[in-house]
């Protein structure tokens, strides 16, 4: 048996289709989910993908909070459903206090897209188990809007708690308090990061490397073993 | 156009004595004449305002159709032209069932005006022209040029540009996979921002702009129409920017990449059921332009309700709603009884959408507007039967001497140290240094689909996730060339595309082109336009590669000064399996460097002679477009069957340049040995076409030779891949920390 992952559509997602092949070349089932439908199909663990959900306006990630789809996955991620969520999925994930801090543009003010190292901090997750701690990788990042911030007490707790789960390695491309890429809630099930693992699970593909896989194998063991 | 009373048709028949703002329009007085001759009466308001905009030279191409022409006339016999010029983009055959569609398109002059929502504009406009067509847009490129590097207008514009073509593309999930960045003090006032874009589709489902089936009804979907960019088509493109009147200059549209999200998903959808029989997508000219095509290329007639389009601003005149430009919109036709099933998409995806008319039998497009008739044409008249002008041309009395300027008298290095020294001033130099700065703005790997993004040597995107089935593109075009002869230097531009996609393992199969020139209206420019066309298409007949489609940008000078006429040419190739694909960066140690093809002193408009000696002058590079066909197969044959690891065509700059950018990619060195025959000098900073240098594992070199020698194609081995140095024998060493930092500097520096 497999473990069917959703992968919700927002207007304005970008790497719905992308984050479904890599579901599926880590050999789970994707199924697609809609923004206006509150029905999760039954899914054993939810993404949330890249893009720019709603044109970004307001806020990155504050309108696709309120969508129907969100309902659910807010109720069930509460009640233990992992959900990923990869650079929107991650805004969105603040925006619904899923995960806590928030995004800030660029320190920079531009764009970036690149080819970013990162050290997995935390292997506990239900979305990093496939890698080990301290392991060094490269995934490629893309956003305007990546610089994690939060108040010093979130961040003490985060880092006391092991919930820094990856960290920007040497380079900061947005300018993130404590070079964060990426974090956990305490349960381990709701995970968010900026990089895009969706974009590194082929060799030939993008940066030529396949880091980001086991995001996708991870999950997978977690759902079939259970 | 007095709104009171409202100028109907009848109305305009009732009062031929009304005067009419035709020249404020963009309109000569022999072309208003034409429009009265035509319609037996003086146009009304709204007739005036669709004849001036599709009569513009933007939308009627009107000073470059007669030259145009010969794209078809010498087009060489292809079997993988689907479909050709015309359309809103070619369509060309890329086997397994697949069919993909290109183009490249410019917004120079509102890129100037206002540099983000001019090039952001700019990718929604090309992007659009490929959904027209049935296909899933993957990928876009931007070849672009500005003045000098160290110019402060420089700063303002580039960045704007650069956010702006990133803000819109990113948004739009398409990867920006090509492209190029060119300084040159000609393009001060003058910024060429071209953009390109591919779309892939199966064959049966390519769409055309056409309007058939009386009873069909024409629906008008995406964001409502407001007052931007009215008359941006006819008075951008007709007028030469003259600081004393400021007033031509009219606003540029402002784009929203998330509506353009959203109607390329909702387009995809229908076009998916089926429930299109014409599509047309609203760019320059507006409604003007897109229901008289498709009426035109349709079988009847059109009536429309402009009463019924949905507006953003409810003052608007029928004649402002008839002219704007307000990006995100389409045209689709549909039959009746699929009209609620389209609408039905659109309002999944939050798509506004409203039938706006329908096709008629008759003739005639009729547009109405408060029960009045305000149109009444017959559309060919306004699509396709504008003004056509053989404008007088005649070679520059300048050429001569320009020519006569020979680069290959210039002062060359004395010393190992002088060589060392202009090595590291060209790959520092503004046109020759990274331009990662620009291309890490662009998403390059969104849809998971890249294989090669820039700095490759074309851009590379995986089309068929089981077989690997791949298409390849590479933008290029060098105004220095063409300003020293425009015959030949379209051709460069042409053989520099053509062998970048083939360095990269893929078979070229077609072109596109975007040709940005200054005012017809000089002889000088005008003969230029023409040695260029000229050259492009005995190119293409050539080499086998048809002209599917283009863009010409004319009128971009301030003043007396025109731009280097710069013929920007994309090539598309085909890859059976991306897996074989050639990247330029030096991937082993110990591998064999060869350079395949020929080199002689060639100066004339080379980057040498631009960064040593600030000097234009000679000839361009000589072209064998044989010996460019040979050296593709040669590059696509070692591709296949592994016997070349990396791979990287030699043009500005020459083999130094090549070299540096390889191994820094790689980041691995090289030692090279100047090959008998060849002085150093040349060696590094030749310009001869028609040459690659490639790195050979040592267990393939006897195969590589025997298949150069057999082929009559010469293959020198001029150095291997080793070290953390870039070596020339004999003369110096660079490390690559150093080059690094050299090429990696500059533009940030200039920038930021």
């Amino acid at each position: 048996m497999t473990a069917r992952i959703g992968v919700v559509t927002f207007p304005g997602s970008l790497d719905d289709r992308d984050t479904q092949r890599a579901i599926r070349v880590a050999g789970a089932e994707p199924v697609a989910l809609w923004h206006k439908d509150k029905d999760l199909k039954q899914v054993d663990a939810v993404v949330l993908c890249g893009g720019f959900s709603y044109g970004d306006y307001l806020r990155a990630g504050a309108i696709a909070r309120f969508s129907p789809v969100m309902d659910s996955v807010i109720d069930q991620a509460k009640a233990g459903l992992p959900v990923l969520g990869i650079c929107n999925g991650f805004q969105i994930l603040t925006e619904a206090h899923l995960l806590p801090g928030g995004m800030l543009g660029n320190d920079h003010l531009h764009f970036i897209c690149r080819d970013q190292k990162l050290r997995v901090e935390n292997a506990d997750t239900a979305w990093t188990t496939d890698y080990t701690a301290g392991q060094e990788i490269h995934i490629p990042l893309k956003n305007m809007d990546g610089r994690y911030v939060a108040d010093r007490r979130t961040l003490d707790e985060l880092e006391a708690e092991g919930r820094v789960a990856f960290r920007y390695m040497d380079f900061n491309p947005n300018g993130s308090l404590n070079d964060i890429a990426g974090i956990t809630n305490a349960a381990g099930n709701v995970v968010g990061l900026m990089p895009h693992p969706e974009h590194a699970v082929e060799p030939l593909i993008g940066t030529g490397r396949t880091d980001g896989l086991p995001f996708f194998t991870s999950i997978l063991k977690k759902l079939v073993n259970a | 156009m007095s709104r009171t009373p409202l100028d109907t048709v009848e109305h305009a028949a009732a009062t031929p004595d009304v005067e009419l703002p035709w020249a404020e329009l963009g309109l000569k007085k022999d072309e208003y004449e034409r429009v009265v001759e035509i319609l037996g009466r003086r146009p009304t308001g709204a007739e005036l305002a669709m004849y001036s905009v599709m009569w513009s030279e933007h939308c009627s191409y009107k000073s470059s159709k007669v030259h145009l022409r010969q794209f078809g006339e010498k087009a060489p016999e292809s079997d993988a032209l689907l479909v050709g010029i015309g359309e809103n983009a070619g369509v060309v055959d890329v086997g397994q069932g697949y069919a993909v569609t290109f183009k490249v398109e410019s917004h120079n002059h509102p890129s100037y005006v206002e540099p983000y929502q001019g090039a952001a504009t700019g990718v929604g406009g090309i992007v659009r022209d490929i959904i027209a067509m049935g296909a899933r847009p993957v990928a876009v490129v931007d070849p672009l040029r500005f003045g000098a590097a160290d110019h402060p207008d420089t700063k303002r514009v580039l960045p704007g540009v650069v956010a702006g073509i990133g803000g819109y593309g990113n948004c739009l999930g398409l990867p920006n996979i090509g492209g190029e960045v060119v300084f040159d003090a000609c393009y001060q006032g003058n910024p060429l921002v071209n953009a390109g874009a591919i779309g892939v589709m199966r064959h049966e489902d390519i769409h055309l702009a056409k309007a058939s089936g009386p009873g069909n009804k024409v629906i008008l979907y995406g964001a409502r129409t407001g007052g931007d960019g009215i008359g941006g088509a006819s008075i951008l493109a007709s007028e030469t920017f003259d600081d004393a009147k400021p007033s031509k200059r009219p606003a540029v549209q402002v784009g929203d990449p998330f509506q353009e999200k959203l109607l390329i998903e909702c387009t995809l959808e229908a076009f998916k059921e089926k429930l299109v029989v014409g599509i047309q997508d609203l760019g320059a000219a507006g409604l003007s332009c897109a229901t008289s095509e498709l009426a035109s290329n349709g079988s009847g007639g059109m009536r429309v309700t402009l009463d019924d389009v949905p507006l953003r601003d409810s003052t608007l005149s029928p004649e402002e709603i008839l002219m704007s430009e307000s990006q995100e919109r389409m045209c689709a036709v549909v039959e009746p009884d699929k009209v609620d099933r389209f609408l039905e998409i659109c309002d999944k995806w939050d798509v506004i959408a409203t039938v706006i008319g329908e096709v008629t039998d008759g003739d005639r497009l009729e547009i109405y507007w408060h029960g009045g008739k305000i149109v009444d044409v017959d559309p060919r008249t306004v699509a396709h039967e504008g003004p056509t002008y053989e404008r007088p041309y005649a070679r520059p009395s300048w050429q001569d001497e320009l020519q006569a300027d020979d680069a290959n008298k210039l002062p060359r290095p004395q010393t190992s140290q002088d060589l060392k020294d202009q090595v590291l001033k060209l790959v520092g130099s503004p046109n020759q240094a990274s331009k990662q700065w620009i291309t890490q703005q662009y998403d390059h790997f969104v849809q998971g689909n890249t294989v090669l993004a820039q700095p490759e040597d074309s851009g590379m995107i995986r089309i068929d996730e089981a077989s690997g089935l791949g298409v390849a593109i590479a933008t290029d075009g060098n105004g220095r060339y063409a300003k020293l002869d425009p015959y030949t230097g379209a051709q460069l531009a042409l053989a520099e595309a053509y062998r970048n996609v083939a360095t990269t393992g893929a078979k070229p199969l077609a072109v596109s082109d975007c040709l940005n020139f200054g005012s017809p209206e000089d002889p000088a420019v005008m003969w230029q336009f023409a040695e260029a066309v000229r050259g492009l298409a005995d190119g293409c007949r050539q080499l086998g590669t048809p002209v599917t489609g283009g863009n010409v940008s004319l009128y971009n000078q301030t003043g007396e000064a025109a731009i280097h006429p710069t013929p920007v040419v994309a090539v598309l190739g085909v890859i059976d399996d991306v897996a074989r694909r050639t990247p330029v960066a030096f991937q082993e140690e110990g591998q064999l460097l060869y350079l395949l093809g020929d080199t002689r002193e060639e100066f004339g408009g080379s980057a040498w002679s631009q960064v040593v000696h600030d000097h234009l002058g000679g000839l361009p590079p000589k072209v064998d477009l044989e010996r460019e066909r040979l050296l593709a197969e040669i590059l696509i044959s070692a591709s296949r069957d592994g016997m070349i690891d990396s791979a990287h065509d030699l043009s500005d700059g020459g083999l130094i340049q090549a070299v540096v950018e390889s191994a820094l990619l790689g980041g691995k060195g090289a030692r090279l040995v100047v090959p008998d025959g060849l002085d150093a000098f040349t060696f590094l900073f030749s310009e001869s076409a028609g040459r690659a240098i490639v790195a050979v594992p040592r267990s393939e070199e006897l195969r590589f030779n025997d298949m150069c020698g057999a082929r009559g194609l010469p293959a020198t081995r001029v150095g291997v891949v080793d070290g953390d140095t870039v070596e020339l024998q004999g003369e110096f060493s660079l490390t690559l920390a150093e080059l690094r930092e050299t090429h990696e500097a500059t533009i940030p520096a200039l920038l930021v």
